[in-house]
């Protein structure tokens, strides 16, 4: 089990937990979070499969403008899922 | 060796799929969306993967490059995907100002 | 029930997707076997299609960065058509948002003093990196997209340290009109200068100059801007009103 298996592997793990964290949870500001951290770790997974641009693009777009997109739409209507 | 990556977005767009499907609120439905075109991505990106190479540009050391022809699709995907979502949630935000319910079921017994 | 339904399906769908890309080799593929398949001619050909952009990507091009040639040169179609999605989805958000604008204003609390001072200082050099981001896209990581994301990302520090910060309209419009009809005017030029849309016209110079590639980074730049004043009125737009 080389080092790049392994990164991926705990990387990987921790994406699905926050995924399903996303997918159950009943406040939707912890939801939009969560769909934050999962851009977030695609992003690093993209590093390390060797594509830069990808990168860069995920992390900006993905966990900084979609963040804050969703976020301003909570505010304007209610916080908690029925 | 299984091929993990596949399996891990293939995952990713599952549970983006069961959001859709079984969700009733519906800025859930609209993070299940974007969970899945993340999902769609990471595939994408590791379909083209090579051992042992490195990052398409140009360099002198090296003689392995990765597959640069997904990377040029997924660039363009990210950006029409925020660009949906974007309208997707304006749209919701303009539901909300019209009936004062964000659930599925709410809406459709108000419009009978 | 929908849950059940919704599980039941899930779980369907993924093994059966499992089971089909469990045969796709990861890591172990050789990029100069994928020939392709001419049907004009009905044969199989010898070349392949990305080690021939791996091989003679910087002569026919001029740009080091292989992804950015093939986002603007072998493929600006593309990004154009991917341009235009983005001018729709902006001017959808616009024209929704619009209908609030009779609304009652609502307060909004003053950002604190470590906030307000620093954002001050950050945004001057936040716009900076982002322009350096695009300037630089056929020489290094990066390029027109995450350029202009970063742009909007300096607006978006803005709009949160001062409640009542407004970014102009019209400069805004000037500004995203000027670099879309600046990528269309390029490729027309192209089209009158050698007979297809979005030709290379401009000497290629030296391959890793920042002077070179031709008409690569004059698409970038304004791919650039455009997107960058875009997301800026995405989010203005969802914002809402505020006094």
């Amino acid at each position: 089990m080389d080092l790049f298996t392994l990164v991926s592997l705990i990387l990987i793990i921790a994406m699905l937990i926050a995924a399903v964290v996303a997918a159950e949870i009943k406040d939707l500001l912890s939801a939009a979070i969560a769909m934050g951290i999962v851009s977030l770790i695609v992003s690093i997974l993209f590093y390390i499969l060797q594509a830069p641009d990808v990168a860069i693009t995920e992390a900006s777009i993905g966990a900084g403008l979609s963040l804050a997109i969703m976020i301003f739409a909570i505010k304007h209507t209610e916080r908690w899922e029925k | 060796m299984i091929p993990y990556y596949y399996l891990a977005s293939v995952a990713l767009i599952v549970i983006g799929l069961y959001i859709v499907i079984a969700k009733k609120n519906l800025i859930k439905i609209i993070i299940g969306l974007d969970m899945m075109d993340t999902g769609v991505n990471l595939l994408l990106i590791s379909i083209g993967y090579v051992k042992g190479g490195t990052a398409p540009i140009e360099n002198g050391n090296y003689t392995l490059y990765v597959d640069p022809i997904p990377q040029a699709l997924v660039l363009t995907a990210i950006v029409i995907g925020v660009s949906v979502m974007a309208l997707a949630l304006s749209i919701v935000i303009g539901l909300y100002k019209n009936t004062g319910s964000l659930e599925l079921d709410e809406i459709r017994r108000e419009r009978k | 029930m929908k849950r059940i339904l919704g599980g039941v399906i899930a779980v369907l769908i993924f093994i059966v997707l499992a089971l089909a890309f469990m045969h796709i080799p990861f890591g172990n593929i050789d990029l100069a076997e994928y020939h392709y398949y001419n049907p004009v001619d009905n044969e199989h050909t010898q070349d392949s299609v990305p080690q021939h952009y791996l091989d003679e990507g910087k002569k026919e091009t001029g740009s080091t960065n292989i992804v950015t040639a093939v986002v603007v040169d072998y493929r600006g179609f593309d990004t154009l058509g991917e341009v235009t999605v983005l001018f729709l989805a902006s001017t959808g958000v616009g024209s929704v948002m619009y209908i609030f604008e009779k609304e009652k204003r609502r307060k909004v609390r003053r950002a604190n003093a470590v906030v307000e001072t620093a954002s001050k200082l950050l945004f001057g050099f936040i716009i900076l990196f982002g322009a350096y981001i695009f300037v630089h896209g056929h020489l290094t990581p990066g390029g027109g997209f995450p350029g202009g994301a970063v742009i909007a990302s300096s607006f978006l520090l803005l709009y949160l340290a001062y409640p009542r910060f407004h970014a102009e309209h019209k400069s805004l419009n000037v500004a995203e009109s000027l670099a879309g009809l600046t990528f269309v005017g390029v490729g027309i030029l192209g089209l009158f200068l050698a007979g297809y849309f979005l030709y290379n016209f401009l000497p290629f110079g030296l391959p890793t100059y920042l002077f070179s590639a031709g008409v690569i980074p004059v698409i970038y730049v304004a791919v650039g801007v455009k997107v960058g004043s875009e997301l800026t009125g995405i989010v203005d737009a969802m914002m809402g009103v505020r006094e």
